[in-house]
């Protein structure tokens, strides 16, 4: 069985095709930094997190972290790249005052990952996408200009980063967009990145050209750089999809350069050209032994992969049934997944675990701008709440309210049930006993129905469960109803 | 007891067993520097807490603690490497002022033995040069004779040891910079295999090559020093896991059936007379002494010198980026910061903070390393280099220990090649494929020159047999001209 796709549409704009193809940073959730020791915490005071090594004092060296290597290797194989047995750190050389010790250090020509692949769907069409590489290398310090001065926070400097390479395979603002996002998602779901835009743990860089339709040619490409959310991917990409046509289209070539994306404005901007582009000087650091690494290894760290976004949606949709809007939801966060399928196996309702998580959970945790994780009723106890509604213990009506109440004091349905005494009632005997008082007391109204108006019919099952306290089986109630006005 | 012929065992048993105080020591040795290194200018750097350390180690043996194998044994270290609260240079403008705020590896490991830090040393800027004269504190003189440089890198190592201001110096070596002042001073020099010693916290010159050791009075404190310092630092991924031999307790001076190799391309007569008749009688008594002599060749050896010259020139272009004048050390002085651009900062900074011979090659390796020219230069020197050290490891299986001299002349004036760069290069003609092999090498001294200086030796080991040439130094010194030799400084 496979999913319902459609072709994937063309996407020129005025007999152009774009190109595109994107850089993506991940920032890996280690402890400490890459080549040292220091805590990488994101809320430290300015220059708490550094140490000898990480502002490149005077005869420090760089020892590597396991643990980078490790994560490196993960996203690599998720991304279906092929590990290299042998990987090298170089330096890329040049002079930035937050660049500590006047070169990062960077996977160059043999990095740990390359030659990858992974899909996605963007309004129903399946895109493959290729990943050139993944290298790592380390992030630089961050400048902060005031005024006449500049400070300098050499907290983030060291912090390991995967440069994730996709080749120029994107045709449209909304592809790219997706892939981020695709990229985000992989990366969240295998924990080695927390994937905040914002806080610029992913960070996109989108390599933007465009060719008339059918030619081999690629255009010039120009960079956006930095882009921090995949609306401003999509909004930057579209309006330099735009801007290159109009310049191409009044005469003007396009030149290669870095441009920065401004969304108040919603446009480009000039940073830099190519042409005064450093000479990086690569070559291997004498400092760091080659990454070494057997394929046994790399098969044994293979088998520990869990399940990857795209994958489950791909299981939610046919096995278990989800739209594909509520698998999208509900795998993209791995916590989140993990929850509901929790919760669909243990009540047995996978469609209602889906509308619950969906519906009710999310709305309090997004109100109370919660994850997840710290969700106040347990996948377990929603399960038991989801198990008495389809064991008819309790109304789906009465439900909404145990469930208000679960949320608010984190007891169990069980308790919430037993306290209140929300169990339904199906006891036909106890149903009759109400519906005959019902009918004593509104005999006008039995008249007009037995006269035809059948419409009434609402206001006497209304009354009932009004009398029982809503705790009557409605079905039980229309039937023994009907047949009582009806005899 | 004879502070200045003592070794490092009999001040250790001294100090330990309450002869001498190690505050006694240091205090010996501070006036000696205050008498001679004004002459000498060996020192960049006198640690005037020497004592107070010195007596730190005292109160120790006073409690009945267990101090160290080099318990009140006063070291001078060579101003490339971190002192912890004591200012370390390179020899540059460029770090002037910078005190570290940690000890490298090698330093905190002679702490922990008991050694006393008594200053610093001087040095050829970044450790660039073969004569001390590149320092920016002032060329350092040969205590033998103050007309003639004392050698370089290691040029104040020299000095100071050969003068006894110290009783050990540290020095390092990337090419020659630890074997060639031992040779132009008349002391004992180490360069060992790269990998065993860590280079955390050694101001980096080119990484793939440098590597510190002891340049100090005979063969057993060498052995001695270099067991306390070598080793893994999980500070340094280049070190290795080898575990560390006892080198002093192993000293053998029977060298009998020893192979040892001469190598065809050292004897093409570039050397002076002198030192041909050093070399000669060294390799007579060698001869004496039952060694077996093998004749090799090792034809890469003829581009040792450039292959050297490109490498750690690349390396250094990268590794002396840091000093940008933003984060320590020296910054040019700005009337007003807010108006400089930071192109024009950092040529300010590091036009003035650099000396002649240092820009020189980072140049040179700038150049090196740019697209277009990576391959022919860089990336050929380190193909060569591969080559270079297969030729070293056929020959190491025709012999233990390679014979060799040191350089071709013994100490020469200053200023007698300061001018000609090519000319000073040249001095690392015997010792760069050591460094570029990564094998152990050791420079002894053993006979003088007709105008009085020393003359030594050098002996070269595959990677990790440091025991074979010491063995073999051991036996040399024995009868060597120049050991316990103290040169009269005036």
């Amino acid at each position: 069985m496979s999913i319902n796709t459609v072709a994937a549409p063309n996407s020129f704009v005025r007999g152009y095709e774009a190109v595109i193809g994107i850089e993506v940073h991940v920032q890996l959730k280690t402890k400490s930094k890459i080549f040292c020791s220091d805590s990488t915490t994101f809320d430290a005071a300015d220059n708490e997190n550094t140490s000898p090594v990480s502002v490149g004092m005077p005869g420090s060296l760089p020892v590597l972290n396991r643990e980078v290597v490790l994560m490196a290797i993960k996203t690599g194989l998720a991304l279906g790249c092929k590990i290299r047995e042998k990987s090298v750190f170089a330096r890329k050389n040049y002079f930035y005052p937050d660049l500590p010790k006047g070169y990062q250090i960077s996977q160059y020509d043999q990095p740990t990952c390359e030659h990858g692949q992974l899909y996605f769907y963007v309004n129903n069409y399946k895109k493959t996408v290729s990943i050139t590489r993944a290298h790592l290398e380390e992030d630089a310090g961050k400048s902060t200009h005031f005024g006449q001065y500049t400070l300098i926070n050499y907290n983030r400097a060291g912090i390991p980063l995967l440069e994730i390479v996709s080749g120029p395979d994107l045709r449209s603002a909304a592809e790219a967009a997706e892939y981020a996002k695709t990229i985000r998602d992989i990366v969240k779901s295998l924990d080695v990145c927390d994937g905040n835009l914002e806080e610029g743990s992913l960070r996109c860089d989108c390599n933007v050209s465009v060719r008339k339709i059918g030619a081999e040619k690629f255009g010039t490409r120009v960079e956006i750089k930095n882009l921090n959310s995949f609306r401003f991917i999509e909004k930057a990409v579209d309006y330099e999809i735009e801007r290159q046509i109009d310049s191409i289209e009044s005469g003007t070539p396009i030149n290669q350069e870095t441009r920065l994306y401004d969304p108040d404005k919603n446009r480009t901007f000039m940073m830099r050209t190519k042409e005064d582009a450093d000479d990086y000087r690569y070559f291997p650091d004498p400092d760091l032994l080659p990454i070494l690494l057997k394929s046994e290894d790399i098969e044994k760290i293979r088998k520990t992969l869990p399940e990857l976004p795209i994958q489950k949606s791909e299981r939610f949709q046919f096995t278990l049934g989800l739209s594909k809007n509520d698998s999208e939801i509900l795998t993209s966060d791995r916590m989140l997944s993990e929850y509901f399928e929790s919760c669909g196996q243990i009540s047995g309702n996978y469609k209602s675990a889906a509308n619950w998580v969906m519906g009710d959970l999310l709305r309090e945790l997004n109100q109370n701008k919660l994850t997840i994780g710290d969700s106040k009723i347990s996948a377990k106890n929603l399960a038991e709440l989801i198990q008495f509604i389809d064991q008819n213990k309790i109304s789906g009506k009465i439900a909404k309210t145990v469930f208000t109440e679960m949320w608010q004091t984190s007891k169990s349905a069980q308790n919430i049930v037993d306290e209140n005494g929300y169990s339904q009632v199906s006891d036909t005997t106890a149903i009759e006993k109400i519906i005959d008082t019902v009918i004593e007391k509104n005999q006008s109204q039995v008249a007009e129905y037995r006269s035809g108006k059948t419409k009434v019919f609402g206001f006497f099952v209304g009354a009932v469960m009004r009398e029982s306290k809503g705790q009557a089986n409605p079905d039980v109630v229309n039937e023994i109803l009907k047949r009582k006005l009806e005899s | 007891m004879d502070l200045l012929t003592a070794s490092f065992q009999d001040v250790s048993s001294a100090v330990k067993n309450k002869k001498i105080s190690a505050a006694e020591v240091t205090q010996f040795f501070l006036n000696r520097i205050d008498r001679l290194n004004p002459q000498l200018n060996a020192f960049t750097h006198v640690n005037i807490n020497a004592v107070a350390d010195a007596e730190l180690v005292d109160a120790e043996i006073a409690s009945g603690k267990n101090t160290g194998p080099l318990s009140g044994v006063v070291f001078g270290i060579k101003d490339m490497l971190c002192t912890k609260g004591m200012p370390s240079t390179a020899g540059s403008k460029i770090l002037q002022g910078f005190i570290p705020p940690y000890d490298a590896t090698v330093v905190a490991r002679l702490k922990k033995a008991g050694a006393i830090i008594i200053g610093k040393l001087n040095q050829d800027e970044f450790a660039m040069g073969s004569s001390n004269e590149t320092s920016f504190y002032g060329n350092c003189k040969n205590p033998w004779n103050t007309d003639f440089v004392p050698g370089g890198s290691s040029g104040g190592s020299a000095a100071a040891q050969a003068s006894r201001l110290t009783m050990g110096t540290i020095g390092t070596d990337t090419g020659g910079s630890i074997r060639q002042p031992s040779n132009f001073c008349g002391i004992v020099g180490i360069k060992p295999t790269y990998g065993r010693v860590s280079r955390y916290g050694i101001i980096s010159y080119a990484s793939s090559l440098d590597q510190a050791g002891p340049m100090v009075s005979s063969v057993t404190d060498a052995a001695k020093s270099l067991e306390i310092i070598c080793g893994h630092d999980e500070n340094d991924s280049t070190t290795v896991k080898n575990s560390v031999e006892e080198f002093s307790k192993n000293l053998n001076p029977n060298i009998k059936g020893l192979k040892i190799g001469l190598i065809k391309e050292f004897m093409l007569g570039q050397s002076d007379p002198d030192v041909e008749k050093v070399f000669t009688s060294a390799f007579n008594e060698l001869k004496k002494m039952g060694a077996e002599i093998v004749e090799l060749s090792i034809p890469l050896i003829e581009f040792a010198v450039p292959m050297y010259y490109l490498i750690s020139a690349s390396e250094a272009s990268s590794n002396l980026a840091r000093y940008d004048g933003v984060k320590y050390g020296f910054r040019s002085e700005f009337k007003d910061l807010s108006s400089v651009n930071l192109e024009d900062f950092y040529a300010e900074t590091r036009g003035e903070g650099f000396g002649a011979e240092v820009k020189r090659r980072i140049m040179l390796g700038t150049y090196c390393l740019s697209s277009g020219y990576f391959d022919a230069y860089y990336n050929k020197a380190c193909q060569v280099r591969r080559l270079l050290k297969n030729q070293y490891t056929e020959a190491f299986k025709k012999c233990d220990v390679i014979f060799s001299p040191v350089t071709t002349t013994p100490a020469f004036k200053i200023g007698e090649k300061s001018t000609d760069p090519l000319k000073m290069y040249l001095n690392d003609i015997f010792t760069t494929s050591t460094n570029l092999a990564g094998l152990g090498g050791m420079s002894v001294p053993f006979g003088m020159s007709s105008e009085n200086l020393p003359i030594g030796v050098q002996l070269t080991c595959a990677p990790y047999q440091e025991q074979k040439i010491l063995n073999v130094a051991y036996a040399l010194e024995k009868v060597s001209l120049v050991q316990g030799k103290v040169p009269r400084v005036y």
